[in-house]
């Protein structure tokens, strides 16, 4: 019995690997290299290129917090992304001084008690008739954006970005490309320590089983509104800098089917089981969309994001990840 | 001195249909208790009201002193009260080993004065699958299991709780005569260890050998309660099972 007990608490402690703190600064020191590899091109291009990429990694993880870990898949992407932009859109006409990680927090309080308002409201669907719900939300956050006219209603609003970016000098948009780094690193972060907490254990067995899970003592409906709540937040977050990215942040490009199709399609194409999956997915499929978007036409990435998503659920429904654990596993 | 387990006056329906009338049930702490009846007599709803996964409409549950009307299943499973599904839900993302930790995780560590954290838990997930044989297949996927090994993770799971009352539905159901043997000897021990027992079942070999009382439920009302000797006798059993 004490040798099985040593064993396992050998192979615990071989797994934990890196701790939370060593894993933020191993996050924060890959980031700061992404954004010299980034700054050393030396092309405004590559900045708004790699932005996107970098938003699809905070959105493909925030969708996976609920729609991976705790097994309730949200269609309603859109509404959390688009309230993240539109309350940077009403602070920058209201107190455009904010410093904009200021703004991203704000944004993301704003989705985060929407998220958990929507999960109060939802939670006792189950299945597909939560993600028919959370779909009909983001119909009617569009609508209510689309007849506000303080923030431009159906016109649209234009916001000026700086010229200059802030603290680091240059364009603005490498403010903005090292805003979401950091972002990133927050949101990885917090999905990785998750995954090794008791919080993710218990989004497990909701996800494995609900009843079984409550018959164990976990509290489903708190966790549930957890992952709602961080998940909504951290889509708002993603959105926040939007408005800045665009200049002119109108419903229809605030609220575009892209963001929620690939929000899905990139943590599904990567692998839903852990953190790696979505940075896998949004590079892979973020990054072929780059390259056809400037090489055939912008209008074709959306049909790559759809032939790789059909061809990954039919026959790699673990994705990327899924399939490379699966393959070294064999190996050994 | 009072029950561990007190249930009275309970009643529950579906619609026009009533599952259960007003039934009365008392177990004594340590007691090792037997629960038949025919299929669609009530048993698991029984089990659902105690557990909470039902709320019962009449009549309050008692629990070591507690009501547990209003709570909700976790809330009781944290008080003490664990169950085993009538047909195995493991959790099949996770490894046998990780299936325990969920329990420990919530209900262990959620009771005042108890905290098991990093090596402390693996150890005790290995020694609950140890005493029902699993041990070695801890980093397993349930789907890796056979019948009965699944059935041995349900009461494994049930047990990581540490619960002071196991309700086991149905554990034994599709097991062959060897496999039975092993699942009685295995709640007995559970037994043994202090723990209160009630066993559902349709095996009534398994429910005579098990069981110091015997309670029979019929068309979703108490028709017997005693020793499992005499209730087995008692023409209306007889009758309910057999027919006139």
């Amino acid at each position: 019995m004490a040798y099985l007990a040593a064993k396992g608490a050998d192979k615990q402690a071989a797994v934990a690997g890196l701790g939370n703190v060593a894993f933020i600064l191993v996050l924060c020191v890959a980031a700061a290299a992404i954004f010299g590899a980034t700054r050393w091109i030396g092309n405004s291009y590559a900045f708004f290129a790699a932005y996107v990429v970098v938003q699809y990694i905070v959105l493909g993880t925030a969708w996976n917090i609920l729609g991976g870990y705790t097994g309730y898949v949200n269609f309603g992407i859109t509404a959390f992304f688009a309230i993240g932009a539109y309350s940077s859109v009403v602070l920058y006409k209201l107190t455009p001084w904010l410093p904009l990680p200021v703004m991203i927090a704000v944004g993301g309080a704003a989705a985060a008690l929407v998220g958990l308002g929507t999960g109060y409201l939802t939670l006792r669907l189950r299945g597909v008739f939560f993600s028919i719900a959370t779909l009909a939300l983001a119909v009617v956050v569009q609508t209510l954006i689309t007849n506000w006219d303080f923030v431009g209603g159906a016109r649209g609003a234009y916001v000026l970005r700086p010229k200059l970016a802030p603290l680091i000098g240059g364009e603005y948009i490498q403010y903005l490309y090292l805003v979401m780094l950091g972002l990133c690193v927050v949101v990885l972060a917090t999905a990785r320590a998750i995954e090794r907490s008791a919080l993710g254990y218990g989004f497990a067995a909701i996800r494995d089983d609900e009843a079984a899970a409550e018959a164990a003592g976990v509290p489903t409906l708190r966790l549930k509104l957890i992952a709602t709540t961080l998940s909504g937040a951290f889509m708002g977050m993603a959105g926040a800098p939007l408005p800045y990215y665009v200049a002119y942040l109108d419903p229809a490009s605030g609220f575009s089917l892209n963001y929620a199709v690939n929000a899905i399609a990139m943590p599904l194409i990567g692998g839903t089981a852990n953190w790696v999956g979505p940075i896998v997915g949004a590079v892979v499929v973020g990054g072929l969309q780059q390259y056809v978007s400037v090489t055939i036409s912008s209008a074709v990435n959306v049909l790559i994001t759809g032939l790789l998503l059909v061809l990954f659920v039919i026959l790699a429904p673990q994705g990327i990840v899924g399939v490379a654990q699966k393959w070294l596993r064999r190996r050994r | 001195m009072s029950a561990l387990l007190q249930v009275s006056r309970l009643g529950k329906r579906f619609g026009g249909f009533v599952a259960l009338e007003a039934i009365d049930l008392e177990v004594e702490e340590g007691e090792r208790l037997g629960l038949i009846g025919p299929n669609g007599s009530g048993k698991s709803t029984l089990v659902n009201c105690i557990c909470g996964t039902l709320h019962n409409e009449t009549g309050s549950v008692q629990f070591a002193g507690d009501g547990l009307d209003g709570l909700t299943a976790h809330q009781r499973t944290r008080l003490g009260l664990a169950r085993s599904f009538q047909l195995p839900r493991p959790f099949g993302s996770l490894t046998l080993a990780e299936n325990l930790r969920i329990p420990i995780l919530y209900s262990v560590n959620a009771r005042v004065g108890r905290h098991l954290a990093g090596a402390a838990i693996e150890a005790r997930c290995l020694e609950l699958l140890d005493q029902v044989g699993l041990a070695d297949k801890a980093q397993r996927l349930p789907r890796d299991l056979t019948q009965i090994e699944m059935r041995k993770l349900e009461l494994a799971r049930a047990m990581a709780a540490e619960p002071k009352l196991l309700i086991a539905d149905e554990a034994m159901a599709g097991l062959s005569h060897a496999e039975v043997d092993e699942i009685i000897a295995l709640l007995i021990r559970l037994n043994g260890q202090g723990v209160t027992v009630i066993m559902i079942e349709h095996i009534m070999r398994a429910v005579m050998e098990f069981s110091q009382r015997l309670a029979v439920l019929v068309a979703g009302r108490k028709i017997a309660d005693g020793d499992p000797k005499v209730v087995v006798r008692d023409p209306e059993v007889v009758r309910a099972y057999l027919g006139e």
